[in-house]
């Protein structure tokens, strides 16, 4: 059957018009290759589009494809003391670092690099841990921090562990560590708050290779010229984001170097002086605001922070009754007590009120017309008839009694507001606080009551709500000593750029030196006073409180070999129910008295202007506590000179003359 | 032609007697030698891999050469039997196959590993030419009704691995016989009309959920481009960052880069456009026109209506590898597994494709009847 069908097909063929179809075929061959072309020429237009029309689209597609730009850290601007000594430096920090990729039996190479350099069984099961799901050729960190002892012990054996090697990065690092951290503060690592705020201020780019900021102190407030301007790489990768090549690098610009106007070795007889004591003290050159020592004590080690600070260190810095965090200088809000006496005597002689030679009689108490209260003197008796003089260098308390309540409490607010008491002294750091004048809208906003005499008496000895900073002090102290003259306190000095010696960009002028800007302050008006001679009243009573036999600076000035003016202050913490009678061995320790010194010297053309606080002091008064801290300091700061007026006829009270005990 | 003296027509008998086609030979090692090249680049600047792809080459033109001393008659007289095994074997592909790529196209006959789809690709357009050159031309619509059927068994069978690629080389195959064989147009418009309507029926109840994504990854490859698109948002890039001139031979850094998957096998077109720009692509698109041209040259002259038929579908099926590829890389068509024909590295299709061109070469240089 089938067999049959074929044969009639074969036949068919026979009887076929192979013309007529060879015709047909190459028809249809031709209407194929019309076809053919057709679809070559879509082709051919598909391709056209993309390689002519679209060129320039996929040709960035392209690039954005392989081209990465790494940032590139800037270097942090050093900071220097006045002298040129560094406070703030960025030190290479050597940590272990392991490619997966070049390592053959990763879990026996970190094994044996551990065993080797002592590392914990800890930090290897944490490199496990962040292996897994890490890019095999991106370097990953075994250890940081490593000791110098790790790393020679390493380099000598690196050459069994390929792929592990030792990477250097720089790290902030304050070499004298406690002595500057509260005046320098200290960086850390970027939070999720700094990075918002660099989000905000439109500069987070600038940062984008940056793991550390500032994060108090001046690192934090000349953050934006210590940090620099980030460099970067442009660089070629792979889809796997492996670099091939370099293509470009733009170099960062380091941060700009500060000079501060601090003095490291007036910082570290400030340190000596406080040490195992609560408290402040600051100097200023009263020349020009530059602020020379600026401590508070007790501190803590800024450089614990920068590697990120243990939450054991931590704790223990936050649980210290004695608030290390605190920059008592600046945060301090203490009461200034008889410190502030000069200042109340220069109101009382510009408003009038007394002369030089009013006189007051001091029986150890004061009261006020219709009150039962008597505010009391420290010496039981009194100092009977004392005049102005008497009452600033004995600190003869009635005398400011009576002088404050006559003042009444807004002519004393509007003077010490000029002197810059309850206000910023606009001092570049932002930790900075206030303190309070008290005045009657103060009052009335802070606690809603009206402003009574009876605490305008207090206002007179720098009690009741009054409290300042120990800056405060020193920068009101260099007012007086001024006469007038208002310099910002400040510690910067000067801003340095270094210059680039090796510049990658060959169009860059190579610069012979740094760059060095003395900073400009800004000043406030000066204070004027009706009575130009009323200032020079008040600094020599002052100037008599430490030369003068009796007064309470004396014997914390006695045998020094410039000539030096102060006024001392002893702070009630606790008020004192009437009658009562204050026992520092019997008081507890945080209820004691506070220690007050202002000082100046030389008494003529005043060179440093000194305040100092110490809290809670076991007995004596400013005159015991505070007053040698500030001898100590001008000890040292004036060293070797000798400021002293051999002319008696000028000074024909004093008794600490040179050469004599 | 023959005519124009004693020396060409001594070498035209030389080549004639080995049964080589000369210009197609020449087209085609243009295209092999310009492959060696371009993978090279696209494989990472291996030496090895380009010997690798040199040494199948070199096999392919030998399986080539054989196929083209076998007389066109000899295929015509096997056609039913080596269409029947072909069946068997895709059967048996589908029941005991081996599993690659998450699709069964391979099957072990004892010595080696074979993919009988590829097999099936000379096959259909032998059996479809042989069954409809049976009987007059143009073909009646009964003849072409069990041509077509005969088309659809091995396509679907193809299909069902699922290799969509080869099923939808082979179902052109023989339906460019049958055009060829002259099918009335009133015919071809109704079956484009119908295959248009049997679209959703595919979508909806035939195709995989992976062949799914393909067609919309194809109609909008920026919806993923990390993942389904990527691919083709990278040739897209690639060939488009070419420009005019391109980047040069090795300096494709989409391809050198490693951005681009699939660079020295089905996108190695890309490359080619990323590293040689639009003067390179037209120059390539030139070569495989100029195959084309020469394989339908051979199918008119060819001397009966099977081989014609013949020579016509493959060369007809070579063309559409090449649009299909270039198509698919360039955005124009849904990501099929069909390679660039002799320039992609892969032996399979090779030697598959040159045992093709081995057939059109018999056909152009044996003479049932010696004029």
């Amino acid at each position: 059957m089938r067999k049959q069908t074929k044969f009639n097909q074969q036949k068919r063929v026979a009887i076929r018009n192979h013309s007529a179809e060879a015709n047909l075929f190459s028809r249809r061959i031709f209407i194929a290759f019309l076809g053919v072309i057709v679809l070559v020429l879509v082709l051919f237009n598909n391709i056209y589009d993309f390689q002519v029309n679209f060129y320039d689209k996929y040709q960035t597609r392209s690039n954005s494809n392989r081209i990465k730009l790494l940032p590139v850290e800037p270097n942090r601007g050093l900071i220097y003391d006045r002298n040129g000594v560094l406070l703030a430096q960025n030190k290479p920090v050597y940590s272990i670092e392991v490619i997966p990729e070049q390592v053959d039996d990763i879990k026996k190479t970190i094994v044996n690099v551990s065993t080797l350099l002592g590392i914990s069984e800890e930090q290897q099961q944490k490199f496990f841990k962040t292996l897994k799901g890490k890019r095999r050729f991106k370097p990953l960190e075994l250890k940081s921090r490593l000791s110098d002892q790790q790393i020679a012990l390493f380099s000598v054996n690196q050459h069994h562990y390929p792929g592990v090697f030792i990477e250097a990065r720089l790290k902030r690092y304050y070499p004298f560590g406690y002595l500057t951290t509260h005046t320098l503060g200290y960086v850390a690592r970027i939070n999720r708050k700094d990075a918002n705020k660099l989000e905000d201020d439109g500069i987070s780019e600038n940062y984008a290779a940056t793991r550390n900021i500032g994060k108090s102190g001046l690192e934090k407030y000349y953050e934006k010229i210590l940090h620099g301007t980030i460099g970067h790489q442009a660089v070629e990768v792979n889809n796997q984001g492996r670099i091939i090549r370099t293509l470009n690098f733009t170099p960062p610009v380091p941060g700009k170097d500060l000079t501060l106007t601090l003095d490291i070795e007036l910082q570290m007889i400030a340190k000596r002086a406080l040490s195992g004591k609560r408290g402040a003290v600051v100097a200023i050159d009263p020349r020009d605001g530059g602020v020379l020592a600026m401590y508070s004590n007790p501190s803590y080690d800024g450089n614990l922070f920068v590697h990120g600070i243990s939450s054991k260190n931590f704790k223990k810095i936050t649980d210290s009754k004695d608030s290390p965090f605190l920059n008592r200088a600046v945060q301090g809000g203490y009461p200034p007590a008889s410190t502030v006496k000069p200042f109340l005597a220069l109101t009382g002689l510009d408003a009038k009120i007394i002369t030089p030679e009013t006189k007051i009689k001091d029986d150890g108490w004061y009261q006020i017309k219709g009150v039962d209260y008597k505010w009391r003197e420290m010496s039981r008796w009194g100092h009977q008839w004392v005049n102005l003089a008497k009452a600033i260098e004995k600190s003869c308390n009635v005398y400011f009694y009576h002088l404050a309540y006559n003042l009444e409490i807004t002519r004393i607010s509007n003077m010490m507001e000029k002197f810059g008491f309850g206000n910023y002294t606009g001092i570049d750091l932002r930790e900075e606080i206030q303190g309070i004048m008290p005045s009657e809208q103060w009052k009335r906003a802070k606690h809603n009551q009206p402003w009574y005499p009876g605490e305008t008496v207090h206002i007179g000895i720098g009690q009741s709500y009054w409290t300042v900073t120990p800056l405060q002090l020193a920068q009101a102290t260099s007012i007086l000593a001024n006469e007038g003259q208002i310099k910002i306190p400040h510690l910067l000095k000067t801003i340095t750029e270094r210059a680039t010696k090796t510049s990658y960009d060959s169009n860059a002028k190579p610069t012979s030196g740094p760059l060095i800007t003395n900073i400009m302050h800004e000043s406030k008006p000066p204070i004027v006073i009706d009575n130009h001679q009323n200032w020079r009243f008040v600094l020599d009573a002052m100037h008599n409180a430490v030369q003068k036999r009796g007064g309470t600076g004396y014997e914390a000035f006695r045998g020094s070999r410039y000539d030096a003016a102060g006024k001392t202050g002893s702070a009630q913490v606790a008020g004192l129910k009437q009658g009562e009678k204050y026992d520092a061995a019997s008081t507890k320790e945080s209820k004691r008295d506070n220690a007050m010194f202002i000082a100046f010297a030389p008494y003529e053309n005043p060179e440093i202007v000194i305040a100092v606080a110490i809290e809670n002091i076991a007995k004596g008064g400013g005159g015991f506590n505070a007053a040698p801290v500030a001898r100590q300091i001008m000890d040292q700061y004036f060293g070797k000179r000798v400021i002293i007026s051999q002319d008696k006829s000028k000074h024909p009270h004093h008794d600490n003359i040179y050469g004599k005990k | 032609m023959r005519s124009s003296g004693q020396d060409q027509q001594k070498i035209h008998s030389i080549w004639h007697r080995l049964h080589i086609d000369l210009p197609l030979l020449a087209g085609l090692l243009c295209l092999i030698t310009l492959g060696l090249f371009v993978i090279y680049s696209a494989g990472g600047q291996e030496i090895n891999i380009v010997f690798k792809h040199a040494s199948r080459a070199g096999f392919a033109l030998i399986v080539m050469l054989v196929v083209a001393q076998i007389p066109p008659l000899t295929y015509r007289k096997w056609a039913v039997p080596l269409f029947v095994i072909g069946l068997v074997l895709l059967i048996s592909v589908l029941l005991f196959g081996h599993v690659g790529k998450g699709a069964k196209r391979w099957i072990n006959i004892g010595i080696t590993n074979i993919q009988p789809s590829e097999i099936m690709k000379l096959i259909v357009p032998i059996m479809i030419a042989w069954y409809v050159s049976e009987y007059n031309l143009p073909a009646k619509l009964n003849t072409i009704i069990i041509a077509f059927i005969l088309v659809l068994i091995p396509t679907l069978l193809i299909a069902k691995q699922p290799d969509l690629g080869t099923s939808l080389l082979i179902a052109s195959s023989g339906i460019f016989v049958i055009f060829l064989a002259g099918a009335s147009w009133k015919l071809i418009i109704s079956c484009a009309g119908l295959a248009s309507a049997f679209v959703p029926v595919l979508w909806f109840f035939l195709m995989k959920d992976y062949q799914k994504q393909r067609v919309l990854t194809f109609l909008n490859p920026e919806q993923d481009p990390l993942g389904s698109g990527y691919q083709i948002i990278q040739s897209q890039i690639a060939i488009g960052s070419g420009g005019l001139n391109g980047k040069g031979w090795l300096q494709g850094t989409q391809s050198q880069l490693e951005f681009l998957p699939e660079r020295h096998t089905d996108f190695i077109f890309a490359v080619f456009s990323e590293e040689f720009g639009l003067i390179g692509v037209s120059l390539l698109l030139l070569v495989y026109l100029f195959i084309v041209m020469r394989g339908l040259w051979i199918a008119v002259n060819a001397q009966d209506a099977f081989t014609k038929l013949l020579a016509g579908s493959l060369t007809l099926t070579f063309f559409i590898y090449v649009f299909v590829n270039i198509g698919m890389v360039s955005g124009i068509l849904p990501v099929v597994g069909v390679p660039l024909p002799l320039v992609s590295y892969g032996g399979t299709s090779m030697v598959t494709l040159m045992a093709g061109f081995g057939i059109l070469m018999a056909i152009s240089t044996h003479r049932r009847f010696h004029v």
